[in-house]
Order: C-alpha cells, then sequence, then structure tokens
C-alpha cells in the first residue's frame, strides 16, 4: 500500500469517526435533557399536580391545574384561530398562486417564521394587550401569529407534492378547479398537511415569550378568557426564577408535563406521515 | 331505468350539453381544428394546424416525440390551459360551436381524457369511477352507472369483487382501464387517449386496443401514439406531425400505403424517428 493510500484512508477514517461523534452529541442533547427533566421532575408529577392551584411561597405542595388548563385554552384559541387561516394561505400559495402575489406572501410568511417570537409578544402586547387586557384571548393572538405561516408554508409543500397528472384527470372529468382541489389534491395530502398542523401546534405550545406579554399568568383560576390567564411555560419561568425549593420542585414536573405533550404530539404527527403521502410513486 | 337511460337524462338536464348528446350523426365533422397555432410562452409549438375529426371515428395522431401531437390533442378540452404562459390562436369546434365559448367543466364532461399515465385517483376503485358522476351532479343510482361504466371499460370481471379497495392495488393495464372507465362514466361525445399504452405490455395494451373498437359506436376517439402498428391497426383515419406541423392527414390505408408527402414516407418507413 502507498504511501497516498494509507494517507487517504486515515483521513477517511478520521472524518467519519469526528461526523460520527458530532451525530452522538445531537442526539444524546435530547437524551440528556429528557434524563435531566425525569430525574428532577417525575417525583412532584403527582395527582395534586394536575388538580391543585399553585400555593404561596412557603407553603408546600399544590399543582398547576390553571396553568394546564389555561395552557389549553391558549394553545386552542391559537389552533381556532391561526390553523384555518395557515391552510387556506397554504391552499392559495400552493393552487392559486400567480407569481408577483405568490412569492411577496411566500417571502413574508417565511419572514414572519424568522421573527423572534418575543417580538411577536410585544407587538400583541402593542395592539391588543394595551387597549383591552392581559388575557387568554391575547395569548393565542399573539401564538396565531407564529402559527398561521408555518401552516401555511408546510401546507403549501404537501400540496405541491401532488402529482400535476392528478389534478389534470379531475379537471377532465368537468370538476371545477375548486372541486378539484377539495376533493383530490387535499384529500390525497391530508397526511401531510395533518402532519405539519400537528407539528405546529406543538412547537406553540411550549411558546414561553409571546404569553408573558399577552396573557401573562394567574396564580389562581382566572375570570375566564378575558382574564390573564396561567400557562404551564410561564409557570416554569416564574416559578424557576423564584427563590423557593418547593416553586422549583413544580417547575420541574411542569417542564416534565410539557416535554411529554410536545413529544407526544411529534411522535403522533410522524406516525402519520410514515405511512406516507397517499399518492402512488 | 338502466344505467345508459340515467345518463342520458343527466346530460339533458345539464344546461350547456349539446342537443345532440348521445345520438351522433354518423361520420360527420365532431371535432374540427381550424388554422390552430399554440405557443408555450415565446415559443411556437403547433402551426396552423387544420384537422377534422369525423364521428364515430378513430383518429390516430403520429409523430416523433415532441411534434406537437400531445400538445394539440390537449387543445381539443382546453386542457392546455392548466399550464401557465400557454396562449392558443385559432378556433377548435366541437358541433360547430367554438370550445372557447362553451363553459370550460361542460366541454370537459363532453369532451373526456385518458392520460399517458394512468393517473387514478387516491380513492376506491368505485370512487374513481363515480367521481366524475358525482362532481357533475349525477341523480340515480351510482352503483349501477359504475358497474355500467366498468363494463363498458372491460374491466367489470377483474374488479366485481374488490370495488371498495384502493385503486393502487391494480395492475398497471388494470389502472388505465379504470381511467378509461372514469372517463366513460360521464358519457362524454368524444373521447381523447393521450399515449394510453405507452406504459403497458403488449397483452394490457391488446386488451385497450380490443377495447376502442368496441367504443367507437358511441363515442368518437381521437388517439395519439408513437406505436405506428397501433395507428395502422385501430384507426380510421391518421393525422401525421412533424415540427408542430400537421404534415399529413387522411385515411389510415393512404398514410401507410400510399402516402403523398415525402416526410410522412420517411416516418412511416423508419427513415427517422
Amino acid at each position: 500500500m502507498t504511501l497516498r493510500n494509507r494517507w487517504r484512508q486515515s483521513l477517511s477514517f478520521f472524518m467519519l469517526t469526528l461526523t460520527g461523534i458530532c451525530a452522538v452529541v445531537a442526539v444524546s442533547l435530547l437524551f440528556l435533557i429528557l434524563g435531566d427533566l425525569f430525574y428532577n421532575g417525575w417525583r412532584s408529577v403527582d395527582w395534586d399536580f394536575f388538580t391543585k392551584l399553585p400555593l404561596p411561597p412557603g407553603e408546600t405542595g399544590g399543582g398547576m391545574a390553571n396553568a394546564i388548563v389555561g395552557s389549553i385554552e391558549i394553545v386552542l384559541l391559537a389552533t381556532i384561530m391561526g390553523l384555518p387561516v395557515g391552510f387556506m394561505a397554504g391552499v392559495y400559495l400552493s393552487e392559486f398562486g400567480g407569481k408577483t402575489f405568490a412569492f411577496l406572501v411566500r417571502y413574508m410568511a417565511d419572514l414572519l417564521n424568522g421573527v423572534p417570537s418575543i417580538v411577536i409578544g410585544i407587538f400583541v402586547w402593542i395592539v391588543v394587550v394595551r387597549r383591552y387586557h392581559f388575557s387568554a384571548y391575547a395569548g393565542g393572538i399573539a401564538l396565531a401569529l407564529i402559527l398561521i405561516p408555518i401552516t401555511a408554508r408546510s401546507t403549501e409543500q404537501f400540496m405541491n407534492a401532488v402529482p400535476q397528472t392528478l389534478r389534470e384527470g379531475a379537471l377532465a372529468l368537468g370538476a371545477s378547479k375548486w372541486k378539484t382541489i377539495a376533493t383530490v389534491v387535499v384529500p390525497a395530502a391530508y397526511r401531510g398537511i395533518a402532519t405539519g398542523m400537528i407539528l405546529g401546534v406543538a412547537r406553540i405550545s411550549g411558546e414561553t415569550a409571546p404569553l408573558l406579554f399577552t396573557s401573562l399568568n394567574n396564580q389562581f383560576w382566572g375570570a375566564g378568557l378575558r382574564d390573564q390567564t396561567a400557562s404551564l411555560p410561564v409557570m416554569i419561568y416564574s416559578h424557576a426564577m423564584s427563590p423557593y425549593d418547593d416553586w422549583h420542585r413544580q417547575a420541574w414536573a411542569a417542564g416534565l408535563v410539557l416535554l411529554i405533550g410536545v413529544l407526544f404530539a411529534n411522535v403522533a404527527a410522524r406516525l402519520i406521515l410514515s405511512r406516507g403521502i397517499a399518492v402512488q410513486k | 331505468m338502466s344505467p345508459k337511460e340515467h345518463m342520458i337524462m343527466s346530460s339533458a338536464n345539464l344546461p350547456s350539453a349539446s342537443p345532440a348528446a348521445g345520438k351522433p350523426v354518423e361520420h360527420q365533422g365532431k371535432l374540427k381544428a381550424v388554422n390552430l397555432n399554440f405557443y408555450y410562452g415565446a415559443y411556437k409549438a403547433l402551426h396552423d394546424i387544420s384537422l377534422e375529426v369525423q364521428a364515430n371515428k378513430i383518429t390516430a395522431l403520429i409523430g416523433p416525440s415532441g411534434c406537437g401531437k400531445s400538445t394539440f390533442l390537449r387543445t381539443l378540452n382546453r386542457i392546455c390551459e392548466t399550464i401557465p404562459k400557454t396562449r392558443v390562436e385559432g378556433q377548435v369546434l366541437l358541433d360547430d360551436e367554438d370550445v372557447l365559448r362553451v363553459d370550460v367543466t361542460a366541454l370537459r364532461r363532453r369532451v373526456g381524457m385518458v392520460f399517458q399515465k394512468s393517473n387514478p385517483f387516491p380513492k376506491s376503485i368505485f370512487d374513481n369511477v363515480a367521481y366524475g358522476l358525482k362532481v357533475n351532479g349525477f341523480r340515480g343510482s351510482l352503483k349501477d352507472a359504475v358497474e355500467h361504466s366498468l363494463k363498458r371499460a372491460a374491466l367489470w370481471e377483474e374488479v366485481q369483487d374488490k370495488l371498495q379497495k384502493s385503486a393502487y392495488a391494480l395492475s398497471g393495464g388494470q389502472q388505465q382501464r379504470l381511467c378509461i372507465a372514469r372517463a366513460l362514466a360521464v358519457d362524454p361525445e368524444v373521447l381523447l387517449l393521450d399515449e394510453p399504452c405507452s406504459a403497458l405490455d403488449p397483452i394490457a395494451t391488446a386488451k385497450i386496443e380490443d377495447l376502442l373498437f368496441t367504443l367507437k359506436d358511441q363515442c368518437t376517439i381521437v388517439i395519439v401514439t408513437h406505436n405506428m402498428q397501433q395507428a395502422a391497426r385501430v384507426a380510421d383515419r391518421t393525422g401525421f406531425f412533424l415540427l408542430g406541423k400537421l404534415i399529413e392527414y387522411n385515411t389510415t390505408e393512404i398514410i401507410f400505403k400510399n402516402p403523398t408527402k415525402q416526410e410522412t414516407e420517411d416516418y412511416i418507413t423508419g427513415r427517422f424517428g
């Protein structure tokens, strides 16, 4: 074996090892976070955590029932507001978009995707909260603003993956464009679209910064959606920043519950997608 | 009431269906192209095509790849409009009516199309055939109509036990016949076929060719093919396209045995293409 060959082989081995190590680091980070959360949080995830209100500092026990319900309320509001708009915008981009306007919408959606979520929080604070009040509605609006571009772009991409021949097949039978989209294109892409939606909702349910400015927090059950509302991410933030050991314990538990929820949604989304786009290859 | 009667009734209910629907007059010009030009952007794909398709005949369009025969076919039911930046000049007449004046969905119901690559919808076999009926507001027994269409496409025997299975479970040849059944379900007056057998083996091809013979009593057929033997076997009339021009159009016998143009003869005898 020549020196040159030996050099090539050792370089190849070195690069393989290097990339392998980096891959392991990338994956193990998730497990480190998960493990840490489990280690610190699992003892505190009990019945009380899901059913009781937070207690004042100094007292031990209590739970985060209001934050769990609040999170669900806010995410649900965001979903109701954001998914239809994002979905329809995605349909427009994929099926109707001309050149200039569609390019503009697509570009804006990507920009909006990249806006730091705290900026969105401040924006909603200025537009909504300053006029009315901290509320679940304001939180929902902030999260919907994050959800819309995610949904629009993923819907567009999965609908673009539907072969043009299927559209032509429907059009050639005398279906209108709208009928073709509603009865052929969307059904062919629905798994991908649903996956994108679940991932989007999972993404917004972990957002903290936009909620700090909009739904704020609440140690008690709020007086409805117009009142400031507790949520798990904000609760984690406030409890973790506090000097009380028992609040730290609760924050770990909240983090664990939130992460399991998001993981569950992710796995569900992957399962739906792994069955493939319903189109023959 | 038979499914066929159902369909005639349903087509009579549709406002834009022609009065002649269902009973075309023998051997008349059903579909006419008059000085047709077609552009993809700045590129001119069809040059001044004039051609008359006779009712209840099979018309084959042959020519080398890229000669414009598929493009021409796609102007006949205006499916070419789905491609952006294209432009048509000249006229296409269906029963002497300009197709641009006909509502496009009504036109496509009257002029059905089968594509080169079979394109069943990701739905059950039944729903595939029923699709055209449903979108056209068909009232009546879908079950009978689907059975009737599958029988017309000579597919019923093979699929009658698995109508609820996915269309993708079928073989390539069966899928193509399913697409023909789907097109026949709305009872079109004209059926356009764009190289329907190019992805099929000889047995499946023979089945589809047999099918075309049985269908021509009921509708007018235009088939694009790059297989000259196929044109010779099935067509009453044949048009030869080259570089976006219609070189020669005549009865199949004349085109294959005694063409008047040198280019046609060169192509038929295999000197190019």
